[in-house]
């Protein structure tokens, strides 16, 4: 029993495990409750009183409707691992269940302890997989979760997946399973279409948000499915609906009176097939709302007043504070959104291709502004207006228009450096370009102390300080030494060991580490396994790390939910020898089709804390070890 | 999949003298390695449109440590999204068109052609009618013929093979042909003994 404790705080799946914890066991109040209200309420003489035979139950009552007060997982973790029965009472007031890794632990587990619960967040594949480096079907399916939750939890009211897969058939359960259901989160997700879709609008009648966001629906032309007429008549409780990175296009009509009959909507996100045209129709019957995605934002439509109608759609949106789409954005119809500039909080243009020139007129008055995300084509030019401008700014997202090795790069460590001096408050940064230098990336360490998210991807493998030609170790090094909150960091350029040395001495916080094509050797690795007490999640690409690098973190692998390393220097055996020393690791050797079976080389591991051993799902190309 | 890169360099089109080859030396001593084994799927990533070659010669680095011997593109870097990455090069492509009116132009590249031709889909109804037309475009460079574009792959001099919005290249003649015409980014006509690389399947 002692052991399982002892495993289960090395390994919570929600995080935050704490090690050398003192656990107290409380004597088990044993058999059935006894009835509450006997209170013995002082008896009289002076004998000594044996404790009332319910004091356990009525305590653990009293436990419970203290505990319901308690929202973080990390607090609600420590919690549980007081005694015996607190562990109980957390585990009947958890509401919210996290799940960093869906591999981590079973359904059966997790609805055998948590028995109340509402809302469900799941994660399945490894971040690499949106680019590419995971191959279809390797796994982090829904369906074995449903099957298990749908008679467990049938009042159920959330759920939250990022890169899961999800099937038609998934949809279908969960849209007849749940009668309370209100939230359907969907974050890069894939294996579903508009058939599912359907589903979902036509049976969950008190769904409240439905939130598509950078999914893979795969429609096939022919087969497209009008979910949104799917929606039943009458006035709906929706109050989100974000559907702007579905495929094909939607039935505008339905679409239009769907948004007609629904008064607490506040999210809207079109995709790219509304045009502005249509747009502003939306707008019209939604003047409450405070989320727009804009769709195309330009227009097939020769003539027509519809920018007239449009300025004045946007004069009516009182209550804008974020803007995104502009995924075909025609400039000249930018002006309409002038109105609601000055109130907007996030603003997104990260799929117009618009210059500093087209950018100033909205920039300037988005004084408010604390998210921006924006194409790297405004240049270090438009970067000074945003610094000059955007005083609150918290989270700057630069991507880059032409995201290739050898592109030309708008942006450069001109504008890192103004932003630096310019925005003070920022918390998350991430930035791709062609060229940097230390110096900006230490001035952004000095001047946004607040940093609690740094990822630099200098698209140029290996490439040097663009002045000094020095590598990028000082640069990196000043922002985990400087940066004291920072929990996330994704390192790019040529860096020697150096960089992993000042990750370990300095990076405390840091929780997430992304690198790829750094580093000289083992020592790297060893550095950051060692030096940082708090890492979660270290993803590796493209490194010349080897087995004794990896060897090296024996001793922290309990401790975080994931490794990835793909493209590095492990060998089957130096894998093996691991998998053998940490019995409660899962070891996945993924194979490329390309690879030479018989080779000792391992071209992709992906290694994770499990409590439930080896999945039984893994498709033939996946070793577990 | 097996890559001529030779002919592939030739076809390249570039300013510069023939034979003034840029390839940088092999790395000095305190560069990283670079794994042999590290970029296996050299040529699934859309590389800028500008270059019909697939291998780009690095021109920028100023360290020579830094310097690799030739910079393929490398499979999911730079880590961008592929919904982002598509949105792009769809519009390139569109850019690239001169006097649009909607066509679907991609580039048609042949192992061995000194350059590269650039057809619009929507001139065709059917893979008949587009192998029809490549045979015609590119008669005076092959004595083959190009069968194969239906069958997919076995037997005759060339097969026709298409690089799909995911960075795959396959077989033409698969898929429906209004998908095809979809996702097609390019189109690469590649002698027959190459092609039995390539799977029909993504």
């Amino acid at each position: 029993m002692r052991e399982e404790r002892s495993e289960r705080s090395e390994m919570s799946e929600n995080g935050d495990g704490d090690e050398g914890k003192d656990v107290r066991w409380s004597p088990d109040p044993g058999g059935t409750a006894p009835p509450k209200c006997r209170a013995a309420a002082g008896s009289p003489g002076g004998a000594a009183v044996p404790p009332p035979p319910f004091s356990d139950q009525v305590l653990e009552n009293v436990l419970e409707n203290v505990l319901c007060f308690l929202t973080s997982r990390s607090d609600r973790n420590a919690a549980s691992l007081v005694c015996k029965s607190w562990y109980r009472a957390e585990a009947q007031t958890r509401l919210e269940l996290f799940i960093g890794n869906c591999y981590a632990v079973s359904p059966a587990r997790a609805i055998d302890r948590f028995r109340r619960v509402q809302s469900l967040v799941l994660k399945g594949k490894p971040r690499f997989a949106d680019f590419n480096l995971v191959p279809m079907g390797w796994g982090a399916r829904l369906s074995p979760w449903l099957a298990a939750m749908a008679p467990a939890y049938p009042w159920l009211e959330r759920i939250c997946l990022k890169r899961i897969a999800v099937t038609d058939e998934d949809l279908s359960l969960l849209a007849c399973s749940f009668h309370s259901f209100r939230d359907l989160s969907l974050i890069c997700c894939d294996g579903f279409t508009t058939i599912g879709l359907a589903a979902v609008a036509g049976n969950c009648r008190h769904l409240r948000s439905l939130d598509l966001i950078e999914n893979d629906v795969e429609d096939d032309e022919d087969e497209v499915v009008d979910w949104v007429s799917s929606f039943p008549p009458g006035k709906t409780c929706l109050e989100s609906l974000i559907f702007d990175f579905v495929g094909c296009a939607v039935n505008f009509d339905a679409l239009l009176a769907l948004v007609a009959r629904s008064p607490f909507l506040r999210r809207l996100r079109v995709n790219e097939h509304i045009s502005s045209d249509r747009l502003y129709q939306l707008m019209t019957r939604a003047p409450q709302l405070t989320h727009l995605g804009t769709g195309a934002f330009s227009s097939s439509v020769e003539v027509g007043d519809f920018e007239e109608s449009l300025e004045s759609a946007f004069l009516s949106s009182k209550s804008l504070i974020c803007l995104s789409g502009f995924r075909d954005l025609a400039p000249e119809y930018l002006h309409t959104i002038y109105p609601v500039c000055t109130n907007l909080t996030s603003l997104n243009f990260s799929y117009a291709q618009i210059t500093a020139e087209q950018l100033k007129p909205v920039i300037t008055r988005c004084h408010n502004l604390q998210t921006f995300w924006v194409l790297d084509s405004l240049g270090d030019e438009g970067l000074h207006m945003v610094a000059a401008t955007c005083k609150k700014l918290r989270e700057l997202r630069v991507f880059p228009v032409d995201a290739t090795e050898d592109s030309e790069g708008f942006v450069s460590d001109v504008g890192l450096a103004a932003i630096s001096e310019g925005c003070h408050e920022l918390r998350s940064i991430l930035y791709f370009c062609q060229r940097m230098t230390n110096a900006a990336v230490v001035a952004m360490s000095k001047n946004c102390q607040e940093l609690l998210v740094f990822r630099l991807c200098i698209m140029g493998r290996h490439r040097p300080d663009r002045l000094t030609g020095e590598p990028m170790d000082e640069g990196f090094g000043a922002i985990v030494k400087n940066c004291r909150k920072l929990t996330r960091l994704a390192v790019s350029g040529l860096l020697t060991d150096r960089a992993f040395a000042y990750i370990g001495l300095y990076g405390k916080l840091v929780r997430t580490l992304s690198v790829a094509f750094a580093g000289d050797g083992d020592l790297s690795l060893r550095y950051v396994l060692e030096g940082c007490p708090k890492l979660q999640k270290l993803e590796i690409r493209d490194c010349p790390f080897g087995d004794a690098g990896l060897l090296s973190g024996i001793n922290h692998y309990y401790n975080m939910r994931f490794l990835w390393m793909s493209s590095c220097k492990l060998s089957l055996s130096g894998c093996k020898d691991l998998a053998r020393q940490l019995p409660r690791i899962v070891v996945e050797v993924i194979r490329d089709s390309s690879e030479d079976d018989n080779s000792d080389a391992v071209g992709k591991l992906y290694m994770y804390r499990s409590l439930v051993g080896p999945r039984n799902d893994a498709p033939p190309f996946v070793k577990i070890l | 999949m097996i890559i001529d890169t030779e002919n592939l360099r030739a076809t390249e089109l570039r300013l510069g003298l023939p034979g003034a080859d840029e390839e940088a030396p092999a790395p000095a001593a305190p560069a990283p390695d670079r794994p042999a084994r590290g970029c296996k799927r050299l040529m699934t990533e859309t590389g800028s449109e500008e270059s019909g070659s697939k291998i780009e010669i690095s021109e920028d680095d100023r360290a020579p440590e830094a310097r690799v011997a030739s910079k393929a593109q490398v499979v999911g870097w730079p880590p961008i999204r592929a919904n982002r990455k598509n949105v792009f090069q769809g519009r390139k492509a569109e850019a690239e068109a001169a006097g649009g009116g909607g066509g679907i132009y991609v580039k048609v590249s042949m192992d061995g052609a000194p350059y590269l031709r650039k057809i619009d889909l929507k001139l065709y109804k059917s893979y008949e009618q587009l192998r029809e037309a490549l045979e015609d475009m590119f008669k005076c460079f092959t004595s083959g013929d190009f069968s194969s574009v239906t069958v997919g792959g076995g037997g005759s001099n060339y097969a026709v093979a298409y690089e799909d919005k995911d960075g795959d290249w396959m077989l033409v003649g698969d898929v429906p042909w209004r998908m095809f015409m979809s996702s097609c980014k390019r189109l690469r006509i590649m002698r027959g003994s190459e092609a039995k690389g390539l799977s029909p399947n993504s």
